[in-house]
């Protein structure tokens, strides 16, 4: 039997059928370029985004994708800039939601001490090997000065 | 033949070291192609496990007007199911999905994101609903409060709004058996 | 048919390599003559058996033959017949035998060009390179087997990744894979000498020109990746530090100590251990990069499809070769340097510094390249690594060099007074200073970094010239090859720097949304956007975009950027318009369609990009230029006196 609850409920979903697909949509409204307010904002947005991982990406920053999820992060970056967050807070803030995956630069934090200065560490050491070849092998001094032009080559 | 002046270029311990190096480097690579093994590895882990979830306000699929918060969810746990008529995987995973919620061992609520009111209605119409409700975020804004980023993903909130557990990518029974009942036990248990 | 062929001739190679492994290294270890002797017609059998094996598998994505299941997953019928010819270096199968192919010439050369080398080293140089083809046939034929059959054939096939169908993508893999292969040849050198217990500045005079040319092609074959990912990807980025272009681009380094490290033990007798060292390394790194790329083991966007038991057996390879040379050298190494002592200031010194340089980088590249898989494994959950690490250490480890480099030219072998390079650079040091500052208070922004870029190149490029002015206006020094390659290639890196520093300070980039007939402002151009209409490809359908481009209100040029669906797997590809220029580059990209005609319109100017590859072929030159230098074929001269 058809109730006059059933008919209210039918034509409910009729109604919202009816309503406008934008309010639904997702590709129209996020796939428009954000509109910056100056090029401060569009460097900073920009150095920003491309700091920040896809995190659905095959390897491409924030800035480069066109996944959806990459939109919709970038939409958050902007409102999260507007709404006067430093960079550092925008940061932590997709950190706080997806992990530190999400950083291309990564936090220098005992996990990564390694990455950081390793090659400095082996820089230096490198340097010390460096400089006892040299010391080492400068002992011979009775060795006449080049002379030769042709040993130059 | 006058015996060098300088020592040794290389004691026989640095000679080894290129070596040592390289057994190091082979060790990693080994344990990446074990990794790789794994299907599921590109997955992000989570770092919202053990913290609360989100509190949001959406509105519900089925019921025009009608807005649910995640307070009105406490008090028992509930495995959140996020999924969306454009998601292939989405269909995969559904008939063990089914199953799991027919068991009604907990309340499977369905998470609907960015799609379209009518072809949710009607994917679910033509797949069969196991939802015990179906929250819809067409925006996405609150799917990035909870890290999502694609479908299907599933979370496990316990009854104090905490969550317990997320997968990403279709589950399968293993999933269920291995991963998400244990956790599931525990938390019934407190 | 005739793929069974194709299986079959492979299989003769992988016993033939096998032969001229085994048979030419235990008779250089024993003396025996026929056994070594094996080795150059072996040489020449492999080419033509991984010849054959190769025109087959061509003869079948020609022919369409969609029953070869891997011609199938990479062709399609309406592929243009050029992509056909591509295609078969498009996926892993293919493009591994491609490698098999490169190396087989690549020894047949060794085994043509060295007549003039002793037989026992000839043997084990090309059983050296024999070993290494055993590794790739086996690879091949057990686990990735071109000529696998889909039975019963396919109708249509599922078509080359739109992205490879471009003409970057027809000769960057030959060219990378020509670079790669080439450093086989020091490496099987490398490992002759420490079997034979000696290195003999004669022979390694001998592979100084193959290491020359295999770095130089190395050098193009990056540099067209760069490119092509440039235009073809449609971000306007040029180089993304992904692992795949880390994988190259640590063979480059190590390649480029390499060769600095055999001028010095071929002229000096000095570091020996470490020129072998270098060699093995170098190789070490491009079967690494082989390994990374297909095995899975890293996520890129450009990695070929992951499988794990591939890798397993890339991994037992690389073991083996690696592992083996490395315990070679351990047992082997030269125990003593034996050669020319040289002071504290000297071009040795420098050349030391210089390689602790480039290899320290190449260590950077590996250990950022590696280190998400590091955190993965230890369980420290999944962490990102990306350009701004590299760059970052990159730029700090390079900066010595760019300093130290206009030093080596002018510094004289074993003893130098820092007081007359000095003499003779501070004057350009000082015009370089004035440019850069110059540069600072022109440039509309980015200042920091179009300094750096001028002063840099400046600095090496007046410092280089200096060099030659000074040997040419002596009448009595010579001008070789020697060091107009090497001249052409520290050019080389100076307008690479104008290159990737000013592009990064000075390009400009808008995204708008555009309706047709609107103009937008960038860079001090006009943008009219003149609408999209749709258009028929061979085996797409194309948005194709119309951009009248105005300076200075006149009119400029037309630019056609594009968006096409390909009709085999729906993959709709950004074409950018590029309008190129020497001294800026227009880039104009077509973002999304917003209804109603309008489009989000993508342009950037990018000021000097090109001088990076331009950078990049000056580099290449040098390499190769330096290979013809007339010293390095006579091997008959005996070695210099080496003092004791």
């Amino acid at each position: 039997m058809i109730s006059p609850k059933r008919i209210a409920v039918v034509a409910t979903l009729f109604l919202a059928l009816l309503v406008p697909a934008t309010s639904f949509a997702q590709a129209g409204s996020t796939a428009a370029p954000p509109q910056f307010n100056d090029t401060t904002e569009a460097e900073r947005f920009h150095a920003l985004t491309e700091e920040l991982r896809c995190v659905k990406c095959q390897n491409q920053s924030l800035a480069d994708s066109n996944a959806q999820i990459a939109q919709d992060l970038r939409q958050e970056v902007l409102d999260l800039m507007r709404q006067g967050k430093t960079d550092a807070e925008v940061k932590q803030y997709l950190v706080a939601r997806y992990g530190e995956f999400v950083l291309y630069r990564p936090r220098v934090e005992p996990t990564t001490w390694l990455l950081w200065f390793g090659p400095a560490v082996l820089l230096l050491i490198g340097g010390f090997v460096v400089a006892g070849i040299v010391r080492r092998r400068s002992g011979n001094r009775q060795s006449a000065a080049v002379a030769d032009e042709d040993q130059e080559w | 033949m006058t015996p060098p002046a300088e020592p040794a270029h290389k004691s026989n311990a640095m000679r080894w070291l290129p070596l040592a190096a390289f057994g190091l480097l082979a060790l990693l690579l080994l344990a990446g192609v074990i990794l790789s093994r794994d299907g599921n590895r590109e997955a992000l882990p989570s770092p919202l496990i053990g913290k609360p979830a989100p509190a949001f306000e959406l509105p519900v699929l089925h019921e025009a007007g009608r807005l649910v918060t995640s307070q009105e969810l406490a008090g028992a746990p509930y495995l959140l199911n996020v999924w969306g008529s454009w998601c292939p995987e989405c269909r995969v995973e559904h008939p063990i999905l089914t199953k799991f919620a027919e068991s009604k061992r907990v309340r499977v609520i369905g998470y609907n994101l960015k799609d379209e009111h009518s072809d949710a209605l009607r994917w679910l119409e033509q797949f069969g609903n196991p939802y015990w409700l179906v929250l819809t975020d067409y925006t996405g804004e609150t799917a990035i409060d909870w890290g999502i980023y694609g479908a299907p993903e599933t979370f496990l909130v316990d009854g104090d709004g905490i969550i317990r557990w997320k997968h990403v990518g279709p589950m399968s029974e293993a999933t269920i058996r291995d991963e998400l009942l244990p956790v599931l036990a525990e938390v019934e248990a407190r | 048919m005739l793929p069974e062929l194709g299986q079959v001739a492979l299989i003769l190679a992988l016993l033939i390599a096998a032969l001229q492994a085994a048979l030419p290294l235990v008779g250089a270890q024993r003396g025996i003559a026929p056994w070594m002797a094996i080795a150059r017609p072996a040489a020449y059998v492999q080419l033509l058996l991984v010849g054959l094996a190769f025109a087959i598998l061509t003869y079948g994505f020609v022919d369409q033959d969609f029953s070869l299941r891997y011609v199938a997953e990479n062709s399609n019928s309406l592929l243009p017949l050029a992509y056909r010819y591509t295609a078969v270096w498009g996926a892993h199968e293919g493009s591994l035998l491609l490698w098999a192919l490169v190396l087989a010439l690549w020894t047949a050369a060794v085994a043509h060009f060295s007549q003039r080398l002793p037989m026992p080293v000839i043997a084990r140089v090309l059983g050296v390179m024999g070993v290494v083809s055993v590794g790739f046939l086996a690879f091949l034929i057990f686990t990735s087997n071109p000529f696998e059959r889909l039975l019963p054939a396919v109708v249509e096939g599922r078509d080359l990744n739109p992205l490879l169908q471009d003409p970057g993508m027809i000769i960057h893999p030959p060219m990378l894979y020509f670079g790669y292969v080439g450093f086989a040849v020091p490496f099987a050198f490398a490992i002759a000498a420490l079997l034979d217990g000696k290195v003999d500045a004669r022979w390694l005079r001998w592979t100084r020109p193959w290491t020359n040319i295999a770095w130089a092609f190395l050098t193009v074959g990056i540099a067209l990746g760069s490119w092509w990912a440039y235009y073809e990807l449609g971000w306007g980025g040029w180089w993304f530090w992904d692992p795949v272009e880390n994988a190259s681009f640590m063979p480059w380094l190590a390649g480029a100590a390499l060769l600095h490290s055999q001028a010095v033990t071929e002229k000096r007798g000095s570091f020996r251990g470490w020129t072998l060292l270098l060699a093995i390394a170098t190789f070490s790194l491009s079967l690494l990069g082989t390994f990374l790329v297909r095995s899975g083991v890293l996520t890129s966007v450009h990695a070929f499809a992951a499988d794990p038991t591939r890798g397993l057996f890339i991994l037992i390879f690389l073991g083996i070769v690696i592992g083996g040379s490395l315990v070679l050298y351990a047992l082997r190494a030269p125990g003593e340097e034996d050669g020319k002592s040289f002071e504290p200031y000297s071009r040795e010194t420098l050349l030391l510094a210089n390689n602790l340089l480039l290899s320290t980088a190449c260590a950077m590249v590996l250990l950022g390249t590696l280190y998400p898989l590091l955190a993965d494994a230890l369980e420290l959950g999944k962490i990102s690594v990306g350009p701004p690490y590299f760059a970052l250490l990159f730029t700090l480890l390079m900066a010595p060099l760019v300093l130290l480099l206009p030093f080596g030219p002018v510094t004289r072998w074993q003893r130098e007074q820092v007081s007359k390079p000095l003499a003779m650079l501070l004057p350009w040091a000082g015009l370089a200073l004035a440019a850069g500052v110059l540069a600072f208070f022109f440039a509309p922004q980015g200042s920091w970094k179009v300094a750096a870029g001028v002063v840099g190149a400046a600095w090496i490029g007046a410092g280089t010239l200096r060099f030659v002015w000074s040997r040419l206006r002596n009448p009595g020094s010579r001008f070789t090859a020697e060091m107009l390659g090497m001249t052409l290639a520290h050019l080389g890196v100076a307008v690479f720097l104008v290159g990737a520093l000013l592009v990064e300070g000075l390009n400009v980039q808008r995204e708008v949304a555009v309706k047709p007939g609107q103009t937008i402002e960038v860079g001090g151009y006009g943008f009219r956007f003149d609408g999209v209409e749709q258009r028929q490809g061979p085996n797409y359908k194309a948005d194709y975009g119309t951009v009248q481009v105005f300076a200075d209100g006149a009119p400029l040029v037309l630019m056609h950027p594009e968006k096409r669906a390909y009709a085999s797997g729906g993959q709709v590809l950004t074409e950018a318009a590029i309008e190129r220029g020497f001294t800026r580059d227009l880039y104009v990209a077509l973002g999304e369609p917003l209804g109603g005609g309008a489009w989000a319109l993508r342009v950037h100017i990018k000021p000097f990009v090109r001088w990076i590859w331009a950078g990049a072929l000056l580099m290449m030159f040098g390499g190769l230029v330096t290979a013809t230098d007339r010293r390095f074929r006579r091997v008959d001269t005996p070695p210099r006196e080496v003092a004791r």
